[in-house]
Formats: structure tokens, sequence, C-alpha cells
């Protein structure tokens, strides 16, 4: 196998398993993608967490707790997805806590209210679906089976957050306008979880070229506006963007200009959550010292225990 | 930290036979510190929805693997012996099933 015949095979939709013979470019895409998102998926964990020991009732405080489960267990899947390709899951942990990895930059706006819990789901986990669904056919195996159960798991996350929010906006007024406002806080950061736009995407043409992505971050994130917006209206929402209108002639939705200094500025660290979210994963990781190395201690006085 | 990360908890391969009857399937792996622990885990991570009804847990280093590389050659015994396959054998039209 050699570059070209690997580009000739990935692009005649046949599967990468992990010993096979690949690019160094391609491990390498795909290991910071995967782990990226292994990282989101963990991050993605705190703003909800937030409010478990404040949900409005029994039934939504398990549902929350089932979620965030969910969202560990994501994780944990991605984390393996990227260790078949030869990376160890600590060393990558490592880096996200050195604040040296990425991860998906909505997770570093803060949760205010009850609604932005329906906000995240029906939203942020809307636009998650609509990343994760494609990529459950993607050229890499591992990644591909992970994304399978991670999409199965997604849709109740959305569902409930929709419901979540369908509840508030059937409420009173107070219930109605604290909807409202997570809709207007969370929808621009949603649309911004697309990526850049295409024209300023380096590494999109090349991971479509790999069957890595299969849509491009314009063409995704259209889909979204496309299928939220009349979400949106069913509730007696208001989508924040003045701009917004149906373009008969495309048959899609036309919207606003995003901030991509924003979008920049959140990711380079700048958001209003970057501090304190690093500092949470640091605290849970720091605390939980003492546990792992019971564990370990624990596994090898038995093995020794067994062996004598 | 670091005299922890020398001592990584090793890789764990699940297995879930989804209910009596099928086989086991491999899920996925996770890490852990001995088996006990690894299968708990895999519980807790691979059947939160009624996946399964038993569970296998196995080391990853003790799972042998045939080399991806070889695979053409390795596998090429069986792709010359087409009378291995009832397809291989005509019969007349009137013996409708066999």
């Amino acid at each position: 196998m050699n570059s070209t015949l690997f580009d000739a095979y990935v692009a005649d939709e046949k599967k990468i398993e992990p010993k096979d013979w690949m690019p160094d470019a391609y491990r390498k895409t795909l290991v910071r993608q995967i782990s990226q998102h292994a990282h989101s998926e963990v991050v993605g964990m705190l703003p909800e967490a937030n409010w478990i020991s404040r949900a409005p009732s029994l039934k939504r405080k398990a549902i929350l707790m089932a979620k965030v489960q969910d969202e560990a267990g994501h994780g944990l899947y991605l984390y393996s997805a990227a260790e078949t390709l030869g990376v160890e899951r600590e060393d990558l942990y490592l880096d996200l806590l050195e604040g040296k990895a990425k991860y998906s930059s909505i997770f570093n706006y803060p949760t205010q209210s009850w609604a932005d819990i329906g906000a995240i789901g029906w939203l942020v986990d809307g636009a998650a679906i609509m990343n994760q669904v494609p990529l459950c056919k993607c050229s890499y195996g591992p990644y591909a089976r992970a994304m399978v159960r991670v999409c199965k798991e997604e849709s109740f996350h959305q569902r409930q957050g929709f419901q979540i929010m369908l509840v508030m906006t059937e409420g009173s007024a107070e219930q109605k306008a604290m909807a409202q406002d997570a809709m207007n806080r969370w929808w621009w950061p949603a649309l911004m979880m697309f990526g850049p736009p295409d024209g300023d995407s380096p590494n999109s043409a090349q991971s479509m070229k790999w069957n890595i992505k299969r849509f491009s971050n314009d063409e995704l994130r259209q889909k979204f506006v496309d299928m939220t917006v009349p979400q949106a209206e069913l509730i007696g929402l208001t989508v924040p963007d003045a701009d917004l209108k149906w373009n008969e002639q495309t048959g899609h939705y036309d919207f606003g200009e995003i901030d991509w200094s924003e979008f920049k500025r959140v990711i380079k660290g700048g958001g209003p959550c970057n501090v304190q979210r690093l500092a949470a994963c640091n605290k849970a990781w720091n605390d939980g010292t003492w546990v792992r190395q019971a564990a370990t201690a624990y596994a090898e006085k038995k093995s020794s225990n067994a062996t004598r | 930290m670091s005299s922890e990360t020398k001592k990584k908890w090793p890789l764990w391969e699940v297995f879930i036979r989804s209910r009596q009857g099928l086989s086991h399937k491999h899920a996925g792996s996770l890490h852990a510190a001995d088996a006990e622990m690894a299968l708990e885990n895999a519980r807790d991570v691979y059947t939160r929805r009624n996946e399964g009804e038993s569970l296998w847990v196995v080391e990853a280093v003790h799972i042998v693997a045939s080399s991806p590389g070889d695979k053409s050659t390795y596998f090429d015994p069986a792709n010359d012996k087409v009378y291995r396959h009832p397809t291989f054998y005509k019969l007349p039209d009137e013996v409708k099933h066999m």
C-alpha cells in the first residue's frame, strides 16, 4: 500500500482498520479529530453537571444524570477509538489538562438558567448530531463504530432538550422569557460548532478526500439552520437573527453573519468559562489520584497473592 | 503523577451477548486495574440500554491477531476452492430444493 493506492481505496468507500497501513497524515488527522471529540464529550459534562443538584424535579434530575453519564461514555468510546491508532488515552487526557488540546468551543459558555439545559440538548446536541451522523460512515472503522453508538444515544439528548423548551414555552410568561433568553444566548455559539466557513477551514478538503468528513462545515451548518428554524417556530421562540429569512430560490434559509472573531477568541481560551472548565477537569483528575493509585495497588496485591 | 503514569491500567476488550442464543460480539474497549473492575466498567459503559445479558472482558494483550498486511496471501487458500460452495454444483431444474 502507498498513498495513491490508499486514497483510491478509501475513495471507493472501503474501510480502514487499526493495523492496516495508512499515511502518517491520515493517522495524525484522526488522532487530532477523535481526541478533540473525546475531550469535548468530557468537558461537555461540566455545563450540565452545574444543574444536576438544581433540576426542577426528581424526574428531570434523573434524566440529566443519565445524559451526563452518557457523555462520559461517549468520551470513553472515543478515547478507545483514538487508542487504536497507537496513542495512549492518558497522554491525550494530560494534554487536555495542560491546556494543550482543543475541545468544542461551545462548552466554554455558562449555563445560567434551567432553560439552558433545554437549549443545550436541543441546539448543542442537535448540532452535534448533525456533525456526527455522517461520521458513522467515516473511513476509519473504529471511529465510525463509536459514532454509531454515540448517535443512538444522542437522539434522546436532543429530544429531552427540546421537550424542556416546549414545556417552558407553554408555562408562565417568566418561564417563556427564560426559554427565549437561553435561545438568544445559545443560537450563535451552536452555529459556530460546525467550525469555520469552508473558505477558512484548511483541513476540510483533505478530510473529505479521505472520507473522514462527508459534508463541509457550511453544508452542515445550513442543514442545521433549515432543520431548527421550523422547530423554534413551532414552540413560539424567535431565532435571534434579524437577517434570517426563507429563500424561495435556494429552498434554504438565509441567515446573518457569524461573529468569527468571537469564535476565535473562545477557541484560544478567551471564552467566559475556559479557565473554569480546565480547572474543574484538573481538580477531578487530582482528587481522583488516590483512587486510581489504590485500585492499582489492590490489583497488584491480588495478582501477587495469586501467583505466590 | 509520574509514578502513576508508569503503571498504566491495562486495556481490556469488551464482548457482549445481546441475548440468549446469540454469540458474544466485540463492543469496544476500556482501561481497568483488574478483571473485576473491567467487568463493572463494561457494564456501566456498554450496557446502559439493555444491550446485553452477558459480558466477557479480555485483556487486550492476550488477543492473538492475524496480520492485516498478509491478508491476501493468508486467506488465499479459501479463494481457489469454489467447490466448497453449494452453488458450484449444477443440478437439473427438476430438483427444486436441495
